[in-house]
């Protein structure tokens, strides 16, 4: 027997209305607040341009200057084509130093900008360049082209151009870029079997684009009992290396260090061979050499910037001399080799410089010119100068002791511009698809900051790019990508915050449940109540 | 002889232009270097990860440090190896022989050895520092030994083993990480392009379900059991006391033996790993999502670290006789003797004053006056409210 409390009608009232007010107050302020204060904050990102960036096109624009040498123009041309004289004079005292006097003297002519080209074109019976040789190519952003224009008949300036095209398109493919190096700074972005097998190679074996790289050179000295080695590493890193480090400062910053390890082996046991009364190393075992090597290394390298190793062995008295055999078991000049993006090994044998008899440990100084040959071609494979195959007719000045021509420069540049450009537009928009998809990821301040620099910096860069300010666009690029690459890998995003809905439910559930039955129930009999009145109601009136 | 040139004033654009997602054509051309291709990877990491503790959980603290030694013994140096040990067994004060942890019975192998290099250790090993070593977030102050520099040419191995369920992996008795959490952070790797090809191995109950939600490209997966199965431990030693290996590692390790740097075996010689009448459990593996056929794939391209190598062939000549080396911008700086900071200053300790400490009120004080005055409550009110307070 239940005794229900029996309600006058004032006081049902007030049980209503107060819960009404109550339903009302959680409905109108308790969820509004409820979801407020679980939200994340997400600062705002420019999604438009974001999206903008997905379909990037990208147009590399390069500036050719065309100069025309007396006798390659006939007079009618001359005419038509605006002019302004300039002669210079050169004497040229041996046929093989003329090209390259030449071609220094040429370039003191004309103010050459980053990522320009000048071409002259000299007449086809011209003595400068030897016979079968076409193009020269030389160490500044200057090209000398044979052609015979004069036999385009009657026309203008134009049509002139337009006979040289074909040429000139050689030229600068060899010069600036060309289809293959733009897909192979592409490769990670392309569909694969894209890019064909050499530009994968090349891509492979030099660095990708980094602000920064920590460059180490190590002696390995497996016997200081009978080898006191002596380098003078310092001079010859100045000398050497550090002209072409400077001329690749727009590139990315380098800190170059250096070490000795003492009773450091390779891993591998060379051979003896009675025919070169040498030790040898075949191609295969090289693979093996560097494992054990490189556990042994120190690194001084306190940032996360990629790290490169040359070695300079000297091989014990008991393992000497050491050649290196390649697969067709011949020696190999250098001898020395190098791994992709790691660096290379260089076996530099000091045998000859001693007889049987002397009194041990020996001074030997070592020769660091021919070394530093050897690790100055490695550097340049692995910052990414390829070997280029010169087309036929076309003469590549080599760059010797500056370590790299300027043209050589240009065309790293533009790969990296295009592989910046690339990369910082793929992290941008993968993050932002990132941040879309998972909606309980909190966006700081600092982060939609960084993406808005790196948008801004990546329209520049496309900007520039077209208008054909190469450096500028480097920088711009650069920007974009340290900017984009602070913004993925901000340590906030981690997305810890899966939450299955079976969870969901179990954690919100206990605390909102026992709030919310009552006000149901009691809103449920106030909805009934006003029913049966209603109902009254009407039966009273009918 | 004199050559006069005429300078014509006119810049001429050619414009290349590149679509940027859409490409025509594929250039055929004969490969220069046919050993390069056999493979796309030039380096290799592996990610090891050890996620139960307490001392009845050696097997798993040992089960990690096989596949380590493994790894290192093919080549795969320390700076490439990220190392999370969640207990440590081998100084342990249960552990009768400390400085050792054994994977076969009657201590006949003893996989700590004297050259491991943990990067995470204990409480360190947690899901956000597994999660932030994968996709690259770490703070900038995080030491190199500690992160995975990987690259879009680096293979990655990555083996994880403890306690699991349907679906999760649970680290530290506390936390658990789930298969999705799992698959997303390998996208967010793949968005980056921080790896070539990925290898996952997991050695727990249920296993199976951890690769399950997989969705990038170029990832191998192997698992010690299908789900609904548990995974179970091999042999218990009966001096340590506890369980040394499970089952599926203890073979696998067996397999690795046998593999040295020169290795052919390949990728369907794994999958043969502990069938089922050595494990009990059924291990299972996943390759959709990869795109070389297993066949193919060398063991010692995932454990090892073999490296492509090219003879050098061009050299640059700088002996150019007569001409001397150049300073490049160096200016003769002084030799300043060095000398260490002073390590220990003994003048200050010496002469050292005391330190100045605090005041507080004599200890019994507080005690003392809490009974005061309870004794005048009780004075004032009677006895009987004491009966309230005990």
């Amino acid at each position: 027997l239940s005794i229900r409390p029996v309600l006058s009608d004032p006081e049902k009232q007030r049980g209503r209305s107060a819960a009404v007010a109550i339903a009302a107050l959680v409905i109108a302020a308790g969820i509004p607040l409820w979801w407020k204060t679980t939200e994340t904050y997400r600062a705002w990102l420019p999604a438009a341009r974001i999206s903008e960036l997905e379909a990037l096109q990208l147009e590399l624009r390069v500036e050719v200057e065309v100069v025309f040498a007396r006798g390659t123009l006939s007079p009618e041309q001359q005419k038509k084509v605006p002019a302004s004289r300039i002669t210079y004079e050169s004497c040229c005292k041996s046929k093989s130093l003329c090209l390259v006097e030449a071609d220094h003297a040429l370039h003191t002519l004309t103010e050459t900008s980053c990522g320009s080209v000048v071409i002259y074109i000299i007449p086809e019976a011209s003595a400068l360049l030897p016979q079968d040789m076409r193009v020269y190519v030389g160490r500044s952003r200057t090209a000398l082209l044979r052609s015979q224009v004069a036999s385009v008949v009657g026309a203008g300036l134009p049509e002139v151009l337009a006979a040289l095209d074909p040429q000139m398109e050689q030229v600068l493919q060899t010069m600036s870029f060309n289809h293959q190096d733009v897909t192979a700074a592409l490769t990670d972005r392309l569909r694969p079997g894209l890019s064909t097998r050499d530009s994968l190679a090349d891509s492979m074996r030099a660095f990708k684009s980094s602000p920064g790289y920590e460059i180490t050179f190590s002696l390995l000295n497996p016997d200081p009992k009978h080898h006191q080695l002596h380098w003078d590493v310092e001079a010859a890193l100045d000398a050497y290396i550090y002209p072409l480090l400077h001329k690749m400062a727009p590139v990315a910053n380098f800190s170059v260090d250096s070490q000795i390890l003492y009773y450091a082996v390779l891993g591998v046991n060379p051979r003896y061979d009675a025919s070169a009364s040498a030790y040898t190393l075949s191609a295969d075992s090289l693979a093996h050499v560097i494992n054990p090597v490189e556990a042994r290394l120190g690194s001084n390298a306190a940032s996360s910037n990629p790290v490169l190793n040359f070695l300079l062995y000297v091989p014990d008295s008991l393992h000497s001399p050491l050649i290196i055999r390649n697969d067709q078991k011949q020696e190999v000049a250098s001898n020395a080799f190098h791994s992709p993006r790691w660096g290379g090994i260089m076996v530099y044998n000091v045998d000859g410089a001693y007889g049987n008899d002397t009194q041990f440990p020996v001074d030997i100084a070592i020769d660091m010119s021919r070394v530093m040959g050897v690790f100055l071609s490695q550097l340049r494979l692995m910052l990414g100068f390829q070997q280029t195959g010169a087309p036929p007719g076309f003469v590549l000045e080599a760059a010797g002791r500056e370590g790299v021509a300027e043209w050589e420069l240009d065309r790293l540049l533009w790969s990296r511009s295009v592989e910046n450009v690339a990369t910082a537009s793929a992290s941008i928009t993968s993050l932002a698809q990132l941040l879309d998809q998972i909606a309980n990821i909190v966006i700081n301040d600092n982060i939609a900051q960084q993406v808005a620099s790196a948008v801004t910096a990546l329209q520049a860069a496309v900007a520039e790019l077209e208008a054909g300010n190469l450096a500028l666009a480097l920088e711009h690029s650069r920007e974009a990508i340290s900017a984009s690459e602070r913004a993925f890998f901000d340590p906030s995003l981690l997305h810890l915050l899966y939450f299955p809905d079976d969870q969901k439910f179990a954690i919100y559930i206990p605390l909102f449940l026992p709030m919310c039955v009552p006000i149901l129930l009691s809103l449920l009999k106030i909805f009934r109540e006003v029913q049966q009145h209603r109902a009254e109601k009407r039966a009273k009136r009918d | 002889t004199a050559r006069p040139c005429m300078l014509i004033s006119s810049s001429v654009a050619l414009d290349f232009v590149l679509i940027g997602r859409t490409s025509a054509f594929l250039l055929l051309h004969q490969a220069r270097a046919e050993r390069f291709f056999r493979s796309d990877h030039t380096n290799n990491w592996a990610v090891l990860v050890c996620t139960s503790r307490f001392w009845f959980n050696y097997r798993h603290v040992a089960n990690t440090l096989s596949v380590y030694r493994s790894v290192k013994r093919l080549g795969i140096p320390d700076s490439h190896i990220v190392l999370m040990l969640a207990d440590d067994m081998a100084c342990n004060h249960r552990n009768p022989k400390p400085a050792t942890v054994f994977s076969h019975k009657n201590m006949e192998l003893n996989v700590y050895g004297d050259d491991v290099e943990v990067d995470y250790r204990g409480y360190e090993v947690t899901v956000e520092n597994f999660l932030r070593v994968l996709t690259g977030r770490l703070p900038p102050s995080t030491p190199r030994s500690k992160r995975l520099l990987s690259d879009d040419h680096s293979n990655i191995l990555i083996y994880l083993t403890g306690h699991g369920g349907n679906g999760f992996l649970k680290f530290q008795d506390s936390e658990e990480i789930s298969n999705v959490e799992l698959a997303d952070a390998f996208e967010q790797m793949w968005q980056k392009r921080r790896y070539n090809e990925l290898l996952f191995i997991i050695d727990t109950c249920q296993g199976a379900s951890m690769y399950e939600r997989f969705y990038s490209p170029n990832l191998m997966a192997l698992a010690s059991s299908q789900v609904g199965e548990d995974s179970l431990s091999h042999q218990p030693d009966l001096a340590i006391g506890v369980h040394l290996m499970d089952r599926y590692t203890f073979y696998l390790l067996e397999f690795l033996e046998d593999i040295h740097p020169a290795s052919q075996a390949n990728m369907n010689d794994l999958f043969k790993v502990c069938p089922k009448s050595q494990c009990v459990s059924t291990p299972g593996h996943r390759t959709d999502l990869f795109q070389r056929d297993p066949g193919s794939v060398l063991i010692t391209d995932f454990f090892g670290s073999v490296r492509k190598v090219e003879i050098t062939m061009e050299t640059i000549n700088l002996t150019v006789p007569g001409i001397p080396l150049e300073r490049f911008g160096g200016e003769p700086h002084t030799e300043t003797a060095l000398a260490y900071v002073d390590q220990l200053p003994v003048a200050q300790i010496i002469h050292q004053k005391p330190k100045q400490k605090d005041w507080h009120p004599p200890d019994g004080f507080i005690l003392g006056l809490w009974t005061l005055i309870l004794l005048v409550f009780f004075r004032t009110y009677g006895i009987k409210h004491l009966k309230h307070i005990f």
